[in-house]
């Protein structure tokens, strides 16, 4: 299938796509990697006047280090992420959970902005987004704002980025020295999650010391699993005192029902993989 | 209508195209390249599998436009003076295709695997294809071929003036 006619636009910098989304109204839409913007456009669940394509702005992409922060760009592809060694070191969480989305062609033109922003909530960059506590660098015509994590994700494909607004970094406090595992629950290969969890620990003499958990499909966006973390703070990163505190895990949750499973069965995968998660982030 | 300058299969081309035309459909109907086909309408086939810059990319999923100033090689820009490329070659001993129609992105995408890890245990290089479905062969054949073409160090030459690090075989001039 084809899209629907649109008016392309490659601005190279910030500031331009900035002006050319102001300019464009309402009917505009910004193409980034494309995975998921261009097959809703030849579905024609969407026909846009204009599309907006940010993958010839340099400044948008790559990953640094700014004091114990690591910063990706927007346009950082997957592929880009999975190979970048500060993340690995300091949020591998965050690549754990990106060597499972999709298949290697869609993660070499996929980005990290797009999927946040696309804000699927089967979709396995947000959950570990959550567990690290990132901050979500958004840019509009009036300047730039940083949003906590919590906030950003508001509903169903709803996130914090605005009308005219663009997200063009995440910042992500270093967990350096922290465990992790990105526990993906699927039945065939190359699936979206029906369940996923995201958990990084930081272990110290055999204790858990501190814990983050993020639920990937349990609900309408990416949620965390405060009750859990609460109570892994000083247990052993044995079976048995872990199984115990992960059976909370889906509490408070309204995980949907579908094909794949109903709720309860959703509710139930989550203790579990929040539990596999755990233990593996734990080195058990 | 928009203009490109695309590299395909070494050979430089400048076209106008609708914006809306999807990469795929510009290498077949605008330059009549078409071994790389279509086989679904999801992305999820793996069936129209192209190097952009050397990295493979599903390009019924990528638009042309957005193809501007790059460089892209087909399964038509594999062989070198009519003989295979090692991938192709492998394929074909090991048998690993029965209808074909998955076979152009099934290579492309091997030789990305093996860009990416030239020595890949079975597990990686059923992982590193799961993007690519089959419905013929079971798979068991493609794997032995990729295997194969490691043994042989078809790990490279994939496409002329990429980025992807050394080529070896396969480099359209
Ligand atoms: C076959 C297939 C399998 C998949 N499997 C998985 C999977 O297992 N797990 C998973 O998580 N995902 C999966 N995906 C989805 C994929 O991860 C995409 O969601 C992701 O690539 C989106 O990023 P993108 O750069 O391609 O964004 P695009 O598709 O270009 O954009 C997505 C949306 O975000 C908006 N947008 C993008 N960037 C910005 C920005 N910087 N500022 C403001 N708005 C922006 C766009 O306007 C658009 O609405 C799959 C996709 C396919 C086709
Ligand atoms: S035709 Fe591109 S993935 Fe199926
Ligand atoms: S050989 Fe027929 S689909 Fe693979």
């Amino acid at each position: 299938m084809i899209p629907a006619s649109f008016d392309y636009l490659a601005p190279t910098s910030v500031a331009d796509a900035l002006s050319a989304l102001a300019e464009a109204g309402d009917d505009v839409e910004v193409l980034a990697g494309g995975q998921s913007l261009l097959p809703i456009l030849r579905m024609r669940l969407n026909a846009p006047d204009k599309v907006i394509d940010l993958g010839r702005i340099k400044e948008l992409q790559g990953v640094s280090e700014d004091g114990d922060h690591v910063v990706i760009g927007a346009m950082t592809t997957y592929a880009d992420v999975l190979a970048s060694d500060l993340v690995r070191q300091h949020a591998g969480l965050l690549t754990d959970a990106i060597a499972e989305v999709a298949d290697p062609q869609i993660r070499h033109r996929g980005t990290v902005g797009g999927a946040l922003v696309h804000a699927d909530p089967a979709g396995d960059v947000g959950a570990p987004a959550l567990a690290l506590d990132t901050e979500f660098v958004i840019t509009g015509s009036g300047g730039e704002r940083t949003v906590a994590a919590g906030d950003f994700f508001q509903d169903l494909f709803e996130t914090a980025v605005g009308e005219g607004e663009l997200l063009t970094a995440i910042r992500i406090p270093k967990h350096t020295g922290w465990g992790h595992r990105y526990e993906k629950f699927v039945r065939v290969s190359h699936q979206w999650s029906i369940v996923a969890v995201a958990a990084t620990v930081r272990v110290d003499g055999g204790t858990i010391a501190e814990a983050r958990i993020g639920l990937t499909n349990m609900g309408s966006t990416p949620l965390r699993a405060t009750a859990v973390e609460q109570a892994l703070v000083g247990k052993a990163a044995t079976d048995e005192a872990v199984r115990d505190a992960c059976a909370a895990a889906a509490d408070g949750t309204n995980p949907p029902s579908d094909l794949n499973g109903d709720s309860d069965y959703r509710k139930h995968l989550a203790t579990v993989l929040t539990r596999r998660a755990v233990l593996a982030a734990a080195g058990g | 209508m928009t203009r490109i300058s695309v590299t395909v299969d070494g050979v430089d081309y400048s076209d106008e195209v609708e914006p809306r035309t999807l990469l795929v459909h510009y290498l077949r109907e605008q330059l009549g390249k078409t071994g790389t086909v279509v086989g679904c309408d999801t992305s999820n086939c793996g069936a129209c599998t192209v190097h952009l810059d050397g990295r493979s990319v599903k390009s019924c999923n990528v638009l042309a436009v957005q193809a501007d100033g790059h460089d892209v090689t087909t399964i038509e820009g594999l062989a070198t003076n009519g003989e295979l490329h090692p991938m192709q070659q492998a394929f074909h001993e090991c048998h690993a295709l029965q209808c074909g129609y998955c076979t152009p992105g099934m290579i492309m995408q091997a030789i990305d695997v093996l860009n990416d890890n030239p020595n890949p245990s079975e597990q990686e290089i059923r992982v590193g294809l799961e993007g690519n479905l089959c419905r013929c062969t079971g798979y068991h054949n493609i794997v032995k071929a990729v295997q194969q073409a490691a043994g042989a160090g078809a790990a490279t030459g994939s496409s002329a003036g990429t980025t992807s690090g050394s080529t070896l075989g396969g480099e359209p001039v």
